[in-house]
């Protein structure tokens, strides 16, 4: 795929993406400013208050985005759109609640006693003397949280709400840096835009100037009401991807209600985007309609299909032996896949369709050259060496229970240990900054950079079988069933590896849809 | 007319006025002298509501001043500010219109009566009424705190040092304009000022304050003549050294 076919591909995205994006960043900043106005004005009025509303306010600026977007989610039980909004408002709170209050506190108290000795109501005093004159500061704390909410949006993709992140998380999964370019430049350009007509709107206001007024009131609602319509405006061609609607959480449709579009899920990496695509494909032929929520946090995806927030994704075996079921027992695949499909059943009405075929297991990787000079072929030769060695990995490895048992069952001490966006450690290990890393089986990379797996004797890695999972309000449904049965046990280890390394890589780099369509050419 | 009767005033621990009786005859023009912190401030606070006297009662038109609704009552009372306090963000007209935007004049009587005391304080309405006080100078934004304090026709105007910040010049000639409106309206005028010379020359009495005691309220000539004590000779002793060497320079020339 060249450059330019690339970009075309991405901004075809561009409608849906930035659609969720504004009408989430729309929705945080009008509610962040009616929750922060009058607690400002509440805190202005009482000089007690001030302190802990302003420690409370300014706490939430410590989470970092992506750790309070994560946190909404098991707390608000919801998933996407809520999640989202609920983060942002309280990311927005700071800067508008700060602002308003020591705008307040900075107007001339001379100014507010005379208002109050000219025949002023307290009411009147704060809508005559002291919010005009503290105007420019509120407006500057607005464009402020208007900008830092356009920004945070961006990581709301890993919860499931569609966003501009969407650009940059897959395009970092898949090493798709156009992707990413158009995902930072759409987002600082609607950053921009919102800033400049917020200054627009206090400048109209200061200067009673009606026409300024109604240019930035136009120019705010073509943003929103634009961004808002965006999908409808551009249809995406139809060569390009489905684009995705936006993923608002709804309430849970009853089970035995026909389901009006199937939701797709994806976890954010490139075998993950392939497979939502395969599985967009296959359902489509069979006549359904699909919806796409791709880039989603690793548990997050699990959650999501227990609540029917989304209907089929693929999952691994071992991955939900651990953190699902909280198994850390070895156990041989049979046994893991059997136990799980009826603790999946049971405990969710969540349906185990099947293995795919392939296992995307978790393997310790080295550089060839080095692992020959060292003569490590399994795990307990690395051992020996491990405390001279620097270990690489993925996000969630360490605090996953499979390292516990891995560094327990092998004895293994390394001189350090640093995880990385997963894209990153590939690009680590090959340039030697770390010497081993967590790489998965399925990686087309393990071959294209020359690295070597090594064997796990001790069977320390439960297995990770590849398997469709349907949400409990999907689980019987016979259209879902007969469209995705025909890939159960079709796709081997050496084809998946072949199609990721396909999107991977950068000379004739294909888009996740066009791996898939490789992978399956079957009928549509 | 306004009436103090035994007020005393207290905030935490100080004594901001102890048993102060004063009465300010309607029509009349009363300074408060003496220096900072002797409670000239408080009277006024007290008179327009924005403070309550521990004990003792404040009357204005034989109304107590704790039972009026205090709202009702600053609208109807004038007010000119120290440092003008004219509001930034708007323009001379509106800032002479508040109190009548307060009370819901109609729009038509609110621009008759802004232009017509613009002209009474002497800034052509024409050439003021639109722009913004910080393009003013400090007689003419004094100017427009006075068209303000008198928009809604009161019978009762407060001022707390109203020419504290103003070139000798600019005081002397306002001074003498306010004392004109004074008389042609028919009003009842209290003053709080540090300029004894000031007062001597605008008040028809004058009362001495110190330490939050009314120390002697008299007519100037009563006050330069027979002083009650020492703390009031001296008070009066500056303007009057100044007057005689004045006098004697005129002498001499």
């Amino acid at each position: 795929m060249t450059l330019n076919a690339n970009l075309h591909a991405q901004l075809a995205l561009l409608p849906g993406y930035l659609h969720g994006h504004v009408a989430l960043c729309g929705a945080a900043l009008g509610l962040g400013l009616c929750v922060s106005l009058p607690l400002a004005l509440a805190v202005a009025r009482s000089p007690r208050a001030r302190g802990p509303v302003m420690a409370a306010v300014s706490i939430f600026q410590t989470i970092p985005g992506l750790a309070l977007l994560a946190l909404m989610v098991p707390l608000l039980g919801a998933f996407g759109f809520w999640p989202a909004l609920t983060a942002l408002v309280l990311y927005s709170m700071l800067p508008i609640v700060r602002n308003t209050v020591t705008g307040i506190a900075q107007v001339d108290p001379e100014l507010v006693e005379a208002g109050r000795g000219l025949g002023m109501t307290e009411r009147q005093v704060l809508t005559r003397v002291q919010l005009p004159l503290a105007l420019p500061v509120i407006v500057a704390g607005v464009r402020t949280a208007a900008v830092w909410v356009v920004g945070i949006a961006t990581l709301s993709t890993p919860v499931g709400q569609v966003s501009l992140g969407n650009f940059i998380f897959g395009g970092l999964q898949t090493r798709n840096w156009t992707a990413v370019g158009v995902g930072c430049a759409a987002a600082a350009a609607l950053a921009l835009a919102l800033d400049g007509l917020l200054a627009l709107l206090e400048r109209a206001a200061r200067g009673r100037s009606r026409r300024r007024l109604g240019a930035a009131l136009a120019g705010l609602a073509l943003v929103f009401g634009g961004g808002a319509l965006a999908p409808r405006l551009t249809p995406a061609s139809p060569s390009a991807e489905p684009a995705p609607r936006h993923a608002r959480a709804r309430g849970d449709t009853s089970p035995v209600a026909p389901i009006a579009a199937i939701r797709v899920g994806a976890k954010a990496f490139t075998e993950q985007y392939i497979l939502a695509a395969l599985l967009t494909q296959r359902l489509e032929g069979a006549g359904l309609k699909v919806e796409a929520v791709t880039g989603l946090g690793s548990t997050i995806a699990f959650d999501a299909l227990t609540k029917n927030r989304i209907d089929v994704y693929v999952d691994y075996t071992g991955t939900l032996w651990s953190s699902a079921m909280k198994r850390s027992d070895p156990a041989p695949s049979w046994r893991v896949q059997s136990e799980l499909a009826g603790w999946l059943a049971t405990t969710y009405g969540v349906r185990d369709l099947g293995a795919l075929g392939f296992q995307n297991t978790y393997a310790l990787a080295m550089r060839r050259a080095q692992a020959q000079a060292l003569g490590i072929r399994t795990i307990d030769d690395l051992a020996r060496h491990a405390h001279t060695l620097r270990l690489g990995t993925d996000y969630e490895f360490l605090q996953r229970p499979e390292w516990t048992h891995l560094r327990e069952a092998y004895g293994l001490r390394f001189a350090s240990k640093t995880a990385f966006d997963p894209t990153f450690m590939y690009q680590a290990v090959a340039r030697e900054q770390v010497d081993v890393i967590t790489a998965f089986s399925t990686d087309g990379r393990i071959d294209t950079l020359d690295l070597v797996t090594l064997d796990d004797d001790r069977r320390a890695f439960p297995p990770y079988q590849a398997v469709v999972l349907l949400s409990p309000r999907a689980a019987d449904d016979r259209r879902v069933i007969a469209a995705l049965t025909p890939l159960l046990g079709a796709l081997s280890l050496s084809r998946m590896r072949a199609a990721n390394a396909s999107v991977d890589r950068s000379a004739d780099k294909k888009t996740p849809a066009q791996a898939a369509r490789a992978l399956w050419p079957g009928p549509r | 007319m306004i009436q103090l009767i035994g007020v005393s005033q207290r905030y935490g621990a100080v004594d901001a006025l102890q048993g102060v009786s004063l009465t300010v005859a309607r029509g009349e023009w009363v300074a408060l002298v003496g220096e900072s912190g002797s409670g000239k401030t408080s009277i006024l606070k007290l008179i327009n509501a924005l403070a309550r006297p521990s004990a003792g009662r404040v009357q204005v038109d034989g109304q107590d001043v704790a039972r009026a609704d205090p709202i009702a009552l600053r609208r109807s009372i004038g007010m000119v500010f120290q440092r003008f306090a004219l509001l930034p963000h708007l323009t001379v007209a509106r800032n002479v219109a508040v109190v009548p935007e307060l009370l819901g004049w109609a729009r038509p009587a609110i621009d008759a009566r802004v232009d017509e005391l613009l002209e009474q304080v002497g800034l052509p309405a024409a050439a003021y009424r639109d722009r913004m006080p910080r393009a003013l100078s400090g007689g003419q934004q004094q100017r427009v705190g006075l068209a303000r304090a008198l928009a809604a026709r009161p019978r009762i105007l407060l001022m707390d040092e109203p020419f504290g910040s103003l070139d000798p010049l600019t005081r002397d000639a306002l001074g003498r304009q306010v004392r004109a409106l004074h008389g042609a309206l028919g009003l009842t005028t209290v003053m709080v000022t540090h300029d004894v010379t000031c007062a001597l020359l605008l008040a028809d009495r004058v009362a001495v304050l110190h330490q939050g005691r009314l120390l002697q309220v008299a007519t100037p000539e009563a006050l330069m003549r027979a002083p009650a004590d020492d703390r009031v000779r001296a008070l009066i002793e500056t303007p009057r050294q100044q007057a005689s060497r004045l006098a004697a320079l005129q002498a001499g020339s």
